[in-house]
């Protein structure tokens, strides 16, 4: 399989790697996908509790160069939105920025989910501000195949 | 010596024509390029001398006789032929067959459409190494058992089958024994006689031969075995498969035996040390890693190692100048991880993460240890970059976590 040179860059230099403390009251975490379906991302964010903005973010991921690269891209994209903001990055524009081949969408959709994950337990830190129910979460996508 | 790059480390999914064979088939494509059924004229006579000579290095190579090797197109047509030709000729005798689950596909489907017709299979498990339980062989067999099929050498894991003993198990019980050799015949001693098989599916372009071509060694005494054919025609190879034979391929093949059984005792044991200097090389300096299969009975040039924490198919990424394969669900058509590896009981998080190494006739030592220093750094890099390394190293229990995905 031929991968864009987009996925590529981001394999070979993914940006953000990295772990944030994750009892720190402004990290969110979200961690999604399974070791047994072969992906697994976590994604975290740093909020600013007064502008609601993301002000850093890290991923480490496992799974193929398309999940390290949708992770990466994710975390490019969602510093400097506000967590409403970001929940508006859907799959759909990872996959058109990355290339992604209909075999990997599901990566895209993974890291669509980590993001939602992440704001998620970020918002549950703090219930002041307007958090959508766990169960809004998208279940993964790495599910069906094969299962 | 500088190293050419990329380096061509995957030998059990093809490996490169001989030049030796290459040599030999040349003239076949047009100075030679008579049809070897036609028994009137020189062209002819030519070509169908070229088969039998071919039919005759075969032979050698398994302690065979020339006239039990039917020419194929590989080694998937020998599987369809053999079982779906004994399945169709002993119907009258029963209508169950044995195998394991650890077969190739082109074993695994082929019994898989017989349970269609009406026939019994049973899918023996194997054991933590590969191998199959010969206890439980025996207890499977039935008065309707009319094949056992195992192959002779995993493709992926490299374990190598106790083929005499369930040779010997066959002809007590009266049962035919079907063999897929593909990956060991021309690479570790395959004898029919000691081993007692009654079928064996060969494949030129595993052993340095050209793709397209294969064989079935169909025995012809004690006991007779008899094929329907799976391809009605001409009548050619004493009627089990029709079809102009294909010369070039044919002499390729036979060649290729040859070389491969003056060979065998340097190869095997040059393949080994290297295997093992991989091996070495590779494990002294990575935590966590897992060889898959038997380490007794193993291929010489097999290497199949799990590296946990890190996705097989971003291995490959990370090593792309080195031909490889893995039992990743990412690399596979079917995107589920390496059945070989489930019925090995290796887990499917550990299934994601193995790497096939199959060494082969033209691989050095420096490019043993090339590969060896990549596959090591690009597994350190990638366990930076995994959550799951993260955690293990925290002392999670992985399997114990509810993952979100479940």
């Amino acid at each position: 399989m031929a991968y864009s040179d987009k996925v590529i860059d981001h394999y070979k230099n993914p940006r953000n790697v990295g772990s944030m403390q994750k009892n720190d009251p402004e990290v969110g975490t979200g961690m999604v996908g399974a070791p047994e379906c072969g992906d697994v991302m976590r994604l975290q964010i740093k909020v600013n509790p007064d502008t609601q903005v993301i002000e850093d973010a890290k991923f480490k991921t496992f799974g193929c160069g398309s999940a390290i690269a949708s992770s990466s891209l994710a975390t490019e994209w969602v510093k400097g939105r506000t967590v409403d903001d970001a929940l508006r990055i859907k799959n759909t524009d990872i996959v058109r920025e990355l290339s992604l081949p209909p075999v990997k969408i599901h990566c895209s959709v993974l890291a669509e989910d980590a993001i939602k994950a992440a704001i998620g337990d970020w918002k549950r830190k703090h219930p002041s501000s307007d958090a959508p129910s766990p169960s809004e979460v998208r279940p993964s996508a790495s599910v069906p195949a094969g299962e | 010596m500088a190293i050419k790059l990329p380096i061509y480390m995957d030998n059990h999914a093809t490996t490169p024509v001989d030049p030796r064979v290459l040599d030999a088939m040349l003239p076949y494509f047009n100075e030679r390029f008579g049809n070897a059924a036609s028994r009137n004229h020189v062209f002819g006579w030519t070509a169908e001398e070229a088969v039998e000579n071919a039919r005759a290095q075969i032979a050698r190579l398994i302690n065979a006789t020339p006239k039990e090797i039917v020419f194929t197109s590989g080694a998937t047509e020998s599987d369809n032929l053999a079982i779906k030709g004994v399945a169709e000729m002993y119907r009258e005798k029963g209508n169950h067959i044995i195998t394991q689950s650890t077969e190739h596909k082109a074993v695994l489907d082929t019994c898989k459409r017989l349970e269609k017709y009406g026939y019994q299979v049973t899918y023996l498990p194997v054991q933590k190494d590969g191998r199959v339980d010969l206890d439980e062989l025996a207890a499977a067999i039935t008065a309707k058992t009319i094949l056992i099929t195992i192959m002779y050498a995993n493709n992926e894991i490299g374990s190598i089958q106790p083929i005499a003993e369930i040779g010997k198990l066959a002809k007590q019980r009266g049962i035919l024994f079907h063999v897929d050799g593909v990956q060991a015949a021309g690479k570790i001693p395959v004898d029919v006689q000691q081993d007692g098989i009654d079928l064996l599916s060969m494949s030129a372009h595993k052993i340095y031969g050209p793709k397209g071509v294969g064989a079935l060694y169909v025995r012809r005494k004690n006991p007779r075995v008899q094929l329907s054919a799976g391809i009605d025609g001409g009548g050619h190879e004493r009627g089990m498969r029709s079809g102009t034979l294909n010369v070039t391929g044919i002499v390729g093949m036979g060649k290729a035996c040859e070389v491969c059984q003056q060979e065998m005792p340097t190869e095997s044991v040059r393949l080994a040390g290297m295997r093992d200097r991989l091996k070495q090389a590779i494990m002294s300096r990575l935590d966590e890693t897992y060889i898959n299969g038997s380490l007794t009975h193993r291929l010489p040039h097999n290497l199949n190692i799990s590296f946990a924490y890190v996705e097989g198919e971003s291995l490959l990424m990370g090593i792309n100048d080195i031909a490889v394969s893995s039992g990743s669900a990412c690399t596979s058509a079917t995107l589920e991880p390496s059945y070989v590896l489930k019925a090995l009981g290796v887990g499917e998080d550990l299934a994601h993460t193995s790497i096939r190494f199959g060494l082969g006739r033209f691989n050095t030592e420096e490019e043993v240890d090339y590969v060896a220093g990549r596959v090591v750094d690009t597994v350190n890099r990638l366990r930076e970059l995994s959550p799951l390394y993260d955690l293990a190293k925290e002392g999670v229990d992985l399997s114990k976590m509810s993952w979100k995905a479940d």
